[in-house]
């Protein structure tokens, strides 16, 4: 086993292990290459090897525009490469120099053309704020207060047209302050400074972005402060070749656009697996005990607060916590139940494999009890030895590297791109509860003597609504998410759903499920659109959570009971099999529809109206709430 | 010319341009890769500063425009450093 490679040297096994057809060996090389040496050189490297693997390799394809005003095409190899490590195959489209505006504003420009999933709007203050920038000496409160309307009017005009035109993601760069203020220190005297000036810009740039949907705020400002204003900017490459950013720091833009990325093609962590000993304290509890392990404000145990700190805000925006380590459970369960110091308690976490067991078993149980694939999960361990063997044996796994120094530990947690959300359902602040009621519901199942005996005890209760703007950012985000029961597996944008909705003949609603448990919150979703005499089935899913409790029977009698009532005399839908959606395959047949056509492995079933209604069984109570789509 | 920076040189133009190390010498230009074009030039001249840790200055940038050249270049500029 290799942990610390030669770059050079991994190159040549990746080239033997695609010579010799081993697709899967090439894709850890090259996550390992990529995690050694991140750079323009090894870059290139990385995306003609992966473009090579396509045919075998199922990338994800994502379609990503960059508008911008500055040299651009140094970044698009890292972007790329980045993507590749996490599967995603990113078709890239580099608008024209300084013709921004333009492309958002024409509808028939190049940017629609390419029908981009996500457009990132890399503009800087120079670019839209010359005299912000660079003349703030010789402006007066007044010329300042009418640059900074006249500055957001243009936002607002971009952003308006660019929803009007388009339903992807935009993603627009907030204004960087200049490294040294036009007035030196004197700015900071003064009520009107071009600091505030400039803060104030990207106060109401975010404002105007929180007013539309899929419309996000990349802070570049903060970016470029993290890494550090004086190395970032290039003044020399700018005038020479329009590229402000200097070599090494192309990286960091490129990492930070992914983290938009991932988050929008789902390719993130639903729940973040970490060990014990060393990882949430310092020490190990079985040999050092409750006085011994490190865990406090003070230094070394402050590490490890701050990691738990972080992981609390993971927690917070709806990442499931859990843990797989090799401890005596006593041992750990006191540490984490009694210990002054932790920030984390046992409720935190949503699940726990504490027992001498491998961990590629723990992870796998995990899943399994979550409910969830175990490409959801990410892994988090102090140990470089454990990280290779979960990243050999469980290769779907998605491993955190650690640094030496745990001291930077919680950097490394805050930073990682799949750990990130663009949005936040109050179904994700509940979810670690949703999933500890799912806890006492396996064990009454137990109990139980039929199925049916144990839906009845449940005291099941759905209710059926069409879309709403409350639910909708949630009913997207089912369809991003949602991987097992799924029919078609389309995704849509929060825009998408919307505008759908509002096509005459379609239909887009949504069940919510309670049970004498808990609320499980909206859990199922189906698009359906009139044709003719059929109402065609576009989309319909259910969340992990509540299969195999006949939701799904639910969901579609109501279907099947208000497609009759609008004169619709059948029902029909079409299966697309994926890797993962085997959960759903007999969702049609065992409902009583017919297989009226087959192309390749897809096949479209078909039900009459008219014979035996599709019933709901009698141990879920529906209720149905009125109203069309809005 | 140094052959440990040459032979920096040289992986680092072989990933870029996407052609094998064997093929590229101290003669190679953009009149001999085909692939060698401006926009290839610009991600050379940025991955050649990323991995020395460098930055050219516009008068250097115009002296490169061979193996040999850029690898004199890197060579003084790591010297001086």
């Amino acid at each position: 086993m290799m942990l610390a490679n030669d770059p050079s040297q991994l190159r040549t096994e990746i080239d033997a292990r695609v010579a010799a057809g081993e697709t899967e060996k090439v894709l850890l090389s090259i996550q390992e290459l990529w995690r050694v040496e991140r750079g323009p050189a090894s870059a290139a490297f990385v995306v003609s090897r992966c473009e090579g693997l396509r045919a075998q390799a199922r990338f994800l394809v994502f379609r990503i525009a960059i508008l911008r005003a500055m040299t651009i095409e140094p970044i698009v190899p890292l972007l790329r490469a980045a993507a590749f490590t996490y599967g995603i195959d990113l078709q890239v489209h580099v608008g024209d120099f300084n013709a921004y505006a333009p492309e958002i504003l024409d509808q028939q420009s190049s940017l629609y053309r390419f029908h981009p999933d996500v457009v990132i709007l890399a503009v800087r203050t120079p670019d839209v704020a010359p005299d912000l920038w660079q003349e703030y000496g010789e402006m007066t409160p007044e010329t300042v207060e009418d640059a900074l309307q006249r500055v957001c009017a243009s936002f607002q005009q971009w952003i308006a047209a660019f929803r009007r035109h388009s339903s992807a993601a935009l993603v627009i760069h907030s204004m960087e302050r200049p490294s040294l203020p036009n007035f030196g220190v004197l700015d900071g005297q003064r009520s009107t400074s071009q600091v505030a000036a400039i803060a104030q810009l990207n106060a109401e740039i975010g404002r105007l972005a929180r007013e539309q949907m899929g419309v996000f705020i990349l802070d570049y400002e903060g970016l470029v402060a993290r890494q550090g204003r004086d190395r970032w900017n290039d003044p020399r490459k700018w005038l020479i070749a329009r590229m402000p950013i200097a070599a090494d720091q192309l990286i960091h833009l490129a990492e930070e656009w992914m983290r938009f990325v991932l988050p929008l093609t789902g390719r993130t962590a639903k729940v973040l697996v970490v060990d014990l000993d060393n990882t949430l304290w310092g020490g190990v509890i079985g040999e050092d005990g409750m006085a011994g392990i490190k865990l406090g404000s003070d230094y070394p145990g402050a590490a490890y607060q701050s990691l738990q700190r972080a992981l609390l805000d993971l927690y917070r925006k709806g990442i499931l916590l859990a843990v797989c380590s090799k401890n005596n459970p006593e041992d750990a369960m006191e540490a984490m139940g009694q210990h002054p110091e932790m920030v984390l308690r046992p409720e935190h976490f949503a699940c726990l494999r504490i027992n001498w067991n491998d961990k590629e078993q723990g992870l796998r149980e995990i899943a399994s009890e979550l409910n969830l694939g175990i490409d959801s999960l990410a892994f988090l361990d102090d140990n470089p030895f454990e990280r290779e063997r979960v990243r050999s044996s469980v290769p779907e796994v998605m491993v955190i590297d650690l640094p030496e120094d745990p001291m930077l530990y919680a950097a490394a947690v805050r930073n990682h791109p799949a750990l990130e959300r663009l949005t936040l359902s109050s179904e994700d602040e509940q979810r670690t509860a949703l999933y500890q009621k799912q806890r006492q519901r396996v064990a009454a199942e137990q109990s139980f003597q039929s199925k049916e005996d144990f839906y009845r005890f449940l005291q099941q209760r759905a209710e059926i609504a069409p879309l709403a703007a409350a639910s909708l950012g949630r009913i997207a985000q089912l369809t991003q998410k949602t991987s097992q029961f799924n029919m078609t597996t389309h995704r849509y944008s929060d825009q998408e759903i919307a505008d759908l909705a509002v096509q005459p003949g379609w239909r887009v609603v949504s069940i919510r499920m309670r049970d004498r448990f808990g609320d499980h919150g909206l859990v199922g979703v189906a698009i359906t659109h009139d044709q003719g005499n059929t109402c065609e089935i576009e989309s319909f899913l259910l969340s992990c959570r509540v299969i195999g409790r006949q939701v799904e029977t639910a969901l579609l009698s109501h279907l099947a009971r208000s497609a009759a009532q609008r004169g619709m005399d059948s029902l029909s839908g079409w299966y697309l099999p994926t890797r993962k959606n085997a959960p759903a395959g007999d969702f049609y047949p065992r409902h009583g529809f017919q297989r009226e056509e087959q192309v390749g492995e897809n096949s479209r079933w078909r039900s009459p109206l008219g014979g035996a209604p599709l019933t709901c069984p009698d141990w879920i109570e529906l209720t149905v709430a009125n109203g069309e789509n809005k | 010319m140094s052959v440990l920076v040459f032979e920096r040189v040289r992986a680092i133009a072989s990933d870029i341009l996407g052609v094998p190390a064997e093929r590229i010498t101290p003669d190679s230009s953009p009149e001999s890769i085909e692939k060698w074009d401006s926009t290839q030039h610009l991600n050379l001249i940025l991955a050649l500063e990323d991995t020395f840790q460098l930055q050219f200055a516009p008068e250097e940038m115009d002296q490169m425009q061979s193996i040999a050249q850029i690898t004199k270049v890197v060579e003084s500029k790591l010297q001086s450093r």
